[in-house]
């Protein structure tokens, strides 16, 4: 099984350098690249059916072809990677950028050229020192073998790229909100539209993709579309997919994956299943905005589509366990918590919306929970859904609270029955 | 008064921007790195640097989770506090500290040493639970390793 993504990455926890990286075929996608037209590759990215890995996969070949092109396009243009990784749960950038950090760089140079970019921007969440000191040394590195800055690899196109450390929170994840970070202003969400690659970053034409995204374009271009799409046959996606667990198996942890993998192999074939004495009861596929599934759905293809008919998401591919012996609404209120406070407070049902929900979850745990808080609950989960927000974040939480009370209603029927945690939790 | 190596920093920063006013965030960061936290007169001193409103930058300098507008210590504990952690025994971990170093959430210990803090999900699951200390991040931690951790920041 091809692993193109992480198969350079080290076992020893030490970084790929840019000697090794080019020993291991690195920056050859990117030469590639440069020899052809901007359309070219934007026309092979297309080709390749590469889908977002920030969540909602989004074609990217398409999202580049908003971007105005040519000579009377406005400039500068941007490229920025979203390496913000906050949502709980999800652990899969910080392994790529710590591993092999001039994967990533190679990706944005190659997404710079298809979009005629000059300059780009990693935003970067502050808690990854390891990934930034890593990439600032990596870039170091490119400038100095003539990969980025004028006349890359003397072809007559020009890319900066800079690193910025966020001052941390979940919003900036959002990609409009980033935007704003970037600018140096509070991170609310920008309206839509316009949409970032027509007026972006400072306002001009701008392209935002997540780390695993962008590390997949130097595979693209180096051995072309139809090689990538083949990766997996397990699913209408192409390539691979960094999967990933945690709670309470035997070996948490990530694995590089072909698209459309199943929770049954990740969790049992590579995870080794459950820790002895645990039974599994749900899963979170994709982070804490994903909607629970159970055992149900161990065979189901975890790729963009299939996960979507069974009422969840595939997010960031990083599951979270829910085992017998932890609470649900103990999980939930530890959820609804982190989206309360991470909510931008723009909009009304998500700055009060959540906080409420936050602190109703929070009682039931300790045992103060009444009868029609679950009506209320349900009640807030449809007021936080999709069409009554500016952003996904509130969404994002409703999914989780919804899918509990549907899968696990009798625990939460039992909190407020036996005015108590019957797991023994409290908030 | 901004010293001459803060307005350094903050001019590489600017550097990177099409204006200097984007560089808000990055020059409270460098202060921030200079004098452990940002008060009112830095605040005040970026802004005339900046050329922006004290109310503009304080807007986005309560934003962030990282910009620090009252003092802390020496060292800043930074806690895991999301689901897997959660799960795997962050509760357990909170009390070991909360024990350990004598204060609560969101307080300094008297000798100054120690700021205690929560952080949503650190990205390293796989780990969990987890907590950083300044720059380091230290996994798979149980409480009775915590004292000993603690030892190794003075
Ligand atoms: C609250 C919120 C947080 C997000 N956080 C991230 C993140 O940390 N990383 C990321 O790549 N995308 C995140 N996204 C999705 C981005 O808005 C955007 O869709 C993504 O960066 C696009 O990249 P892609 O097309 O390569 O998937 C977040 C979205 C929301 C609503
Ligand atoms: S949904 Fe929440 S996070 Fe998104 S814009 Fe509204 S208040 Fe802000
Ligand atoms: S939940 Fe603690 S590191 Fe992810």
């Amino acid at each position: 099984m091809e692993t193109p993504l992480t198969g350079r990455i080290r076992a020893d926890g030490e970084v790929v350098t840019l000697a090794e990286y080019r020993r291991a075929g690195g920056y050859e996608g990117l030469r590639r690249a440069l020899g052809m037209t901007p359309a070219e590759v934007q026309a092979e990215v297309k080709a390749s059916k590469l889908r977002g890995r920030g969540g909602a996969g989004f074609p990217t070949g398409i999202k580049w072809s908003f971007v105005p092109m040519g000579p009377d396009a406005p400039r500068p243009k941007y490229v920025v990677c979203n390496a913000d990784e906050m949502e709980p749960g999800t652990f899969k950038d910080r392994l790529l950028m710590e591993g092999d950090p001039h994967q990533l760089v190679e990706g944005m140079i190659i997404a710079a050229h298809a979009i005629e970019a000059s300059v780009g921007y990693v935003f970067l969440r502050w808690a990854y020192r390891t990934a930034e000191r890593r990439l600032r040394r990596a870039i170091a590195e490119a400038y100095e073998a003539g990969l980025l800055g004028r006349d890359i690899l003397g072809r007559g196109v020009d890319f900066d790229l800079h690193v910025h450390v966020s001052a941390g929170r979940y919003i900036c994840g959002e990609e409009t909100a980033l935007l704003n970070a970037l600018e140096g202003k509070r991170a609310n969400p920008r309206a839509k539209p316009p949409y970032p690659q027509v007026s972006g970053l400072f306002g001009k034409p701008t392209v935002v993709n997540n780390v695993e995204t962008f590390v997949n374009l130097p595979h693209i271009l180096a051995r072309g579309a139809q090689w990538f799409d083949g990766l997996s046959t397990l699913s209408a996606d192409g390539g691979t997919k960094l999967y990933g667990v945690s709670g309470r198996a035997r070996r948490p942890g990530l694995w590089e994956l072909p698209i459309g993998s199943t929770a049954r192999e990740i969790l049992y074939e590579r995870a080794g299943g459950m820790r002895d004495g645990y039974r599994l009861r749900g899963f979170l596929p994709g982070g804490a905005s994903t909607d629970f599934l159970t055992e149900a759905h161990l065979d189901m293809p975890l790729d963009f589509d299939t996960p979507m008919k069974h009422g969840s998401r595939l997010g960031t591919g990083t599951m979270i366990l829910l085992d017998d012996r932890t609470c649900p609404v103990g999980m939930n209120a530890n959820l609804q918590r982190f989206f309360a406070q991470e909510s931008c407070g723009w909009c009304t049902p998500c700055r009060e919306g959540l906080p409420w929900v936050s602190r109703l979850l929070d009682a039931m745990e300790r045992g103060d929970g009444r009868p029609g808080d679950l009506e209320k609950l349900a009640h807030h989960a449809h007021f936080l859904g999709p069409g009554h927000t500016f952003c996904a974040l509130a969404p994002g939480a409703a999914e989780p609270l919804q899918s509990g009370l549907r899968l696990f209603r009798e625990d939460f029927e039992r909190h407020i029955a036996e005015r108590r945690c019957p797991y023994g939790g409290s908030a | 008064m901004l010293t001459p190596e803060e307005i350094d920093d903050i001019r590489h920063a600017i550097a990177t921007l099409p204006h200097k006013q984007a560089a808000a965030i990055e020059a409270l960061a460098i202060v921030q790195r200079h004098r452990r936290w940002i008060d009112d007169q830095a605040l005040r001193d970026v802004g005339e640097h900046l050329e922006m409103s004290v109310a503009a930058l304080e807007g986005v300098a309560t934003f962030y989770n990282h910009l620090f507008r009252r003092p802390v210590g020496r060292h800043v504990v930074r806690l895991c506090d999301s689901v897997t952690c959660w799960m795997l025994g962050g509760d357990a971990l909170r009390s070991g500290l909360r024990a350990t170093l004598g204060v609560d959430l969101g307080e300094t210990t008297p000798d100054d040493r120690f700021t205690l803090l929560t952080i949503p999900c650190l990205g390293c699951c796989d780990r969990a639970p987890a907590l950083m200390i300044d720059d380091d991040l230290h996994t798979d931690l149980t409480p009775g390793a915590l004292a000993g951790l603690l030892r190794r920041y003075d």
